[in-house]
């Protein structure tokens, strides 16, 4: 059929391997040894080098109750950290202890992946609520609380004392943002209110939530967009958009959005706990910026609450000891490590103030104050399967093409497809 | 350098001659192997190569085709479900957007093999000084990282403080943000997909500009051609198994388009609808959705419409490459 070396090297060999070995390459790396009273060795996978610090103290902890343990950490890169995990899985060579994010908790949890932890003897009491529901499945505990982030309002004061306007307070409504962003809006000086990106967990999650409306039912089987609360949170921020008060969405994808706050070309910028110690080491604005509660909507100004989980290997030739150190890694001796260091927000109750203290010319309090009406971020059992359509469509609803309330409709029929097929 | 290019893209030139219609197979396999010598010979340097072949094309290969009639979980194990993948395949509606924003993409970065070969022309003009250093800086984007080209032209790009838009801006033109643009954004990308396969091109294209016997020149200046005539009538035609080899290269390479789009749109990129090619398609599944079986599908797809795409080409060369 195909004469030359180069038809069969070029279309077999570049079409086929180029794509397919893509989706196959599996990696293999030793898991555990040991066994019995002996010495043990366990792995546990993370993928924040800032925090690897405090983790090898942490494991450096359980091994001085557990002389014959010793926790080998594995560091991956976020960005390919779940397509390693989910290959290491299949081919049984996964970390014994791994942490885990709310995104793709479910999926791990449903096909038996990663063991539950209720027999650990963890307070549910300890952590915060949103924590707790995020890391339960099907009535069991599976991932222990390492970290928290919620989400407030950061503010260049220097914009708002330039254009006279008053900071960011408890108490704001979604009013007075709209207000304050159309008071420090200048087009001559290329100068913005906020930045209302489309992102899900700093912007339209907390919205929508503030509205009254939710993005996903708590059991994960309904979508929320369907709703006049949705199109609310989402309109709060297409209306800002559209009344010039933010770039557009065109110009928050040619420059990431953060980049015009940290420019000193936007006002607002609402942001994760994770942002504080960029900003304050960030000496173009670490002086000139502070943080404030969410502005409120109908239903209060609630923030989305996200948080790592330690979770145990269900297939771990070493599961007692893996259970054990998942636990441990999330205990008030784990989060006190944690809170010395400053990077995280640690989840264990009572063991923040060292996190609020450690950059005392914010107020970071607002962060932790965000507890109290937090709600769980949006998961399911195939979360990435409807957020990957989430994006898409509102990519088209925030540029323009599509108006909130069509985007709305075509988002929650497409959402609640891949929902229905996931709970088949 | 030279010598050693025209060593390395004399290979496969060569082997596309081997291909040409009067060469009976037959004929071919007898001349190779001469009296005396064992067959176990050629296996041994064949072995190594074919091995890797084997393992790392071949076996995947067919393990793709086998999975794309499965519904594979996330963690392993997968049901059979027949052709379910391809019947949903060719009933995804963003298939067809696919098929067309690839098939664009395809046809924008074929305008990359004229350029490449006027380049070349060029560079191989009798006399030019510092033709290494020209080479050099042509090839350049051919060693530097995708991710690099990938961020770089971004920032050229940026609707807002990139220099395209500083430059068009000179002229009174005002400029637009190229890759949001549902309208620019694939042509956008193309074009740096051209300016990055540039380099190789153009050392082919010298390869086989430097194949061309200065006698068959002098022939023509001798007959009173002209230098225009001289590229269309001599240089071109002596040049077409070159310019056949590039052709079905940059077809594949086209066909299979991913990264430039993944690094320089991301996700949410407004323009996403028109410019997801094929292989985006098939990550979406594979890896945002966790449909392996959907996405193997996807591959094979692609490969069918490599395939057919390269035999088509095989046949239309008899048309137009002159072997010497």
């Amino acid at each position: 059929m195909l004469r030359s070396a180069i038809a069969r090297r070029g279309a077999a060999a570049l079409a086929v391997a180029a794509t397919a070995a893509l989706a196959m390459s599996a990696c293999s790396s030793s898991g555990s040894s040991g066994g019995g009273g002996e010495d043990v060795t366990i792995t546990y996978g993370i993928w924040d080098e800032n925090q690897q610090p405090a983790m090898e103290d942490i494991a450096a902890a359980f091994t001085a109750e557990h002389p014959n343990v010793t926790v080998d950490i594995q560091l991956t890169p976020y960005k390919e950290y779940f397509t390693k995990l989910q290959t290491s899985v299949s081919g049984g060579a996964a970390p014994d202890v791994f942490w885990m994010n709310g995104p793709n908790f479910q999926l791990y949890a449903s096909n038996g992946v990663i063991a539950p932890l209720d027999d650990q003897g963890i307070e549910t009491a300890d952590y915060p609520q949103g924590l707790i529901d995020l890391y339960t499945f099907d009535g069991k505990l599976y991932g222990a609380p390492k970290d928290f982030d919620t989400v407030a309002l950061w503010y260049n004061k220097e914009l708002f004392d330039a254009a006279g306007v008053a900071y960011p307070e408890a108490g704001w409504t979604w009013e007075d943002l709209k207000a304050a962003a159309a008071k420090l809006t200048d087009p001559a000086k290329g100068q913005f209110g906020i930045a209302a990106s489309q992102y899900g967990q700093e912007n339209f999650y907390n919205s929508i939530a503030q509205s009254g409306g939710e993005v996903i039912s708590a059991d994960g089987a309904q979508t929320g967009y369907d709703t006049p609360e949705a199109l609310e949170g989402i309109e709060l921020w297409t209306d800002l958009i559209a009344a010039g008060a933010s770039p557009t969405a065109q110009q928050m994808t040619d420059t990431n959005p953060e980049d015009f706050f940290l420019s000193g070309k936007v006002a607002m910028f609402q942001n994760g706990s994770w942002a504080a110690v960029a900003y304050a080491d960030n000496a173009d604005i670490a002086e000139k910026v502070d943080v404030a509660p969410l502005p409120a909507g109908e239903d209060g100004n609630q923030s989305v609450i996200h948080g790592i989980g330690n979770v145990a290997n269900a297939k771990s030739d070493n599961l007692d000891i893996a259970k054990q150190f998942a636990a441990f890694a999330s205990s008030e001796q784990a989060a006190e490590i944690q809170a010395e260091t400053g990077t995280v927000i640690p989840a264990f109750t009572g063991t923040q103030q060292a996190w609020v203290d450690a950059l005392p010319q914010y107020d970071l309090q607002v962060y932790i104050d965000a507890l109290e009406t937090a709600v769980a971020y949006p998961i399911s059992k195939n979360t990435s399967a409807w957020t990957s359509i989430e994006s898409e469509v509102l990519s088209q609803v925030w540029a323009g093409s599509v108006s909130p309330k069509d985007g709305l409709q075509q988002l929650a029929e497409q959402m609640q497809a891949a929902l229905d097929a996931e709970s088949e | 350098m030279t010598e050693l290019i025209a060593q390395r893209t004399g290979a496969p030139i060569s082997e596309l001659d081997r291909g040409r219609p009067e060469a009976a197979p037959g004929r071919g396999r007898r001349r190779g192997r001469g009296p005396g010598q064992s067959p176990w010979w050629a296996l041994l340097f064949i072995g190594p190569t074919a091995a890797g072949l084997l393992a790392f094309y071949l076996w995947p290969t067919v393990r793709t085709f086998l999975m794309s009639f499965t519904e594979s979980g996330p963690f392993g194990g997968s049901e059979f479900v027949g052709i379910d993948n391809y019947v949903r395949l060719f009933q995804d509606p963003e298939l067809i957007g696919a098929l067309r924003n690839t098939a664009v993409y395809t046809v924008i970065a074929l305008i990359g093999i004229p350029v490449a070969v006027a380049i070349a022309a060029l560079l191989n003009t009798a006399g030019l000084r510092g033709r290494g250093v020209y080479r050099t800086l042509y090839f350049i984007p051919v060693v530097t990282m995708p991710a690099a080209i990938a961020l770089v032209w971004r920032m050229i790009y940026n609707g807002d403080y990139g220099v395209l838009n500083e430059v068009l801006g000179v002229f009174g033109i005002d400029g637009k943000s190229w890759l949001t643009d549902p309208n620019t954004a694939l042509a956008a990308i193309a074009v740096v997909g051209i300016w990055a396969g540039l380099g190789t091109n153009i050392v082919i294209f010298l390869a086989g500009l430097q194949g061309i016997p200065d006698t068959v020149i002098e022939a023509a200046d001798l007959d009173g051609a002209g230098p225009v005539r001289k590229f269309f009538s001599i240089t071109i035609p002596l040049l077409s198994p070159s310019i056949f080899f590039v052709s079905v290269i940059s077809v594949i390479g086209a066909l299979q388009v991913f990264d430039l789009i993944y690094m320089m749109l991301g996700q949410s990129n407004p323009a996403m609808p028109n410019t997801r090619t094929i292989v985006y398609l098939f990550y979406e599944a594979g890896f945002l959705d966790n449909e392996q079986g959907y996405a193997a599908a996807i591959a094979f797809l692609l490969l069918i419409i490599i395939l057919v795409l390269t035999v088509v080409q095989f046949r239309l060369q008899k048309k137009w490459v002159h072997y010497e």
